[in-house]
């Protein structure tokens, strides 16, 4: 009963929390947006604007709700329900911190470590692709399913390069787990310490920001919706909360995966000289959480940063990216990791 | 050619470090983080104002004596000097016992500015006789409709209580135009 309750606490945190960050990425956005271009950007709610996801929020929620005569009313709602709800589920394996000790009581701050972990991670995100193909193949409208197909293709697409690189990381670490691909990468000069994943796995970690990139739908590779071409791309035909939530949970996918980044390439929770402070368990554990925050906003901040730096690109040298450079890349990642591993296991000199 | 700015269009081959793409990712960050220390060039309009000049020339306003009656004739020179006639005006005669209302005989009873018109020009400040009408150093403020812009009596004339200061654009020239002779009857 107190492990659900404790479960139960933690799934509300952190359930608040990816919530909290993504309503203030989309400000952050525009701030950094208007940084980024030498503009101030919103600051008209709130002192210096922070009242402004409240006030988008609140737009969103009283614009007129349209949904089209010719649409599939079922799939129509579904579309958005499935983006959020896919979102929302892979938060559930990141550790956000290693244990909290009470007494006898142990107390994880990972929701779950699921021995599969970064398979379950994959599964979800894949789901992801169904929210934008329901919700623009059910608008019956040609700009909609165009970008759907595009999004859906592009996912796809990258989701190959992404696995690939990951199996690297798999193979240098020996497990699947994110838990314990964390608690691997803890530091410190005394005893035994480990680098960040990043330094035996560069090449696998930038073939990886490039794949979450692209399946984020960001800039560069933000072809599902791009303006220009295709009005709104999957969500032209979407309004009100429903386009809400395809636009929130874009910010929230941005969230999780900065997240992913930072534990499976950056440590985690883990900082530099953690186990040379002679602070207490608890303590360390708290710091943690806070340096994974402050690593994951730094990645979202990346993710800002680049989409105000390069236009997108072309739809066929997105696809000669993905197919003909980054899933040969990431083979041969796979291959130069394993000898290395090989060499390292059986002492072989030259 | 000759202004040795054309260019040829090459299709020379990329090179690796082109190709890869990532060098010019990585100048093109560096140049965006390096706006994010700048600083811009906004300015945050109803609580600053940008800085304007002296012989600024903003919102009219229709001026009276010091006994605070009109002074605007409705003669129409303003109406003819006008270059993208934006006034127009109707005159009418003044009654009997209107005499602290109107300065003389005949007066404007209605007289609008069409403020999408108008280019600021001053012209007719220059041109009225009486000196009635000058520019402000006020913006003329935004409104939702066209209808709205179309300013009459009510807008320009300045109320008796809070007379608008038209002083700060009579800049030394300005004043010295104004004294010639065939000004003098505004004394």
């Amino acid at each position: 009963m107190d492990f659900i309750m404790y479960k139960l606490i933690l799934v509300g945190v952190v359930f608040g929390v990816t919530l909290f960050v993504a309503a203030y990425s989309t400000y952050a956005e525009r701030k950094v947006a208007a940084f980024l271009q030498d503009r101030i950007g919103p600051d008209r709610a709130g002192p210096f604007g922070i009242l402004q996801p409240l006030a988008d929020g609140l737009k969103f929620i009283y614009k007129e709700e349209i949904i089209p005569v010719v649409s599939n009313r079922f799939l129509f709602v579904l579309g958005p329900c499935i983006a959020m709800m896919t979102a929302m589920m892979a938060g559930v394996l990141i550790p956000w911190g290693d244990t909290l000790v009470f007494g006898d009581n142990v107390y994880a701050l990972q929701i779950a470590d699921l021995n599969v972990g970064i398979l379950y991670v994959f599964g979800v995100v894949s789901i992801g692709v169904y929210g934008i193909m329901i919700g623009g193949w059910a608008s019956n409208n040609k700009f909609s399913l165009l970008g759907a197909i595009r999004a859906s293709a592009q996912m796809i697409s990258y989701e190959i390069a992404m696995g690939l690189s990951i199996i690297a990381l798999v193979l240098v670490t020996g497990t699947l787990s994110l838990g314990e691909i964390s608690a691997q990468q803890t530091g410190g000069v005394g005893g035994e310490w480990h680098f960040w994943n990043v330094v035996y796995q560069p090449l696998g970690f930038l073939i990886f920001i490039i794949c979450a990139f692209a399946e984020c739908n960001r800039t560069p590779f933000d072809l599902p919706e791009c303006e220009t071409e295709l009005i709104g791309g999957y969500h032209t035909e979407y309004s009100s909360m429903k386009l809400g939530f395809y636009l929130f949970a874009e910010y929230i996918n941005m969230f999780v995966s900065a997240a992913v980044i930072s534990t499976l390439y950056f440590g985690g929770y883990n900082f530099p000289f953690m186990n040379d402070l002679g602070l207490d368990h608890n303590t360390i554990s708290i710091i943690g959480v806070l340096v994974l925050i402050s690593k994951v906003c730094f990645f979202i901040f990346f993710f800002m940063w680049i989409r105000w730096t390069i236009p997108r690109f072309r739809y066929d040298q997105l696809m000669n990216l993905g197919w003909k450079v980054l899933i040969p890349l990431s083979i041969f990642n796979i291959f130069i990791t394993g000898l290395v591993i090989l060499i390292k296991n059986n002492n072989w000199t030259w | 050619m000759l202004t040795n700015r054309s260019k040829l269009v090459s299709n020379k081959k990329m090179t690796f470090a082109e190709k890869i793409y990532l060098p010019a990712l990585l100048s093109g960050v560096v140049i965006t983080i390096r706006h994010l220390f700048k600083k811009g060039a906004t300015v945050r309009y109803p609580e600053t104002k940008r800085p304007i000049a002296e012989i600024w020339r903003g919102q009219h306003v229709l001026k009276r004596d010091d006994k605070g009656a009109e002074r605007c004739t409705a003669c129409g020179l303003c109406a003819v000097a006008c270059p993208a006639e934006a006034i127009t005006m109707t005159a009418a005669e003044r009654k009997k016992g209107e005499e602290n209302l109107y300065r003389e005989e005949k007066y404007a009873a209605t007289y609008e500015i069409n403020m999408l018109r108008c280019i600021f020009c001053g012209l007719c400040e220059e041109a009225c006789p009486k000196e009635a009408i000058f520019l402000t150093d006020r913006i003329v403020s935004t409104d939702y409709g066209r209808g709205e812009f179309i300013y009459g009596k009510d807008k320009l004339v300045e109320k008796v209580d809070e007379r608008i200061d038209v002083s700060v654009r009579q800049t030394q020239n300005v004043l010295e135009f104004k004294q010639q002779k065939r000004l003098s009857h505004n004394k």
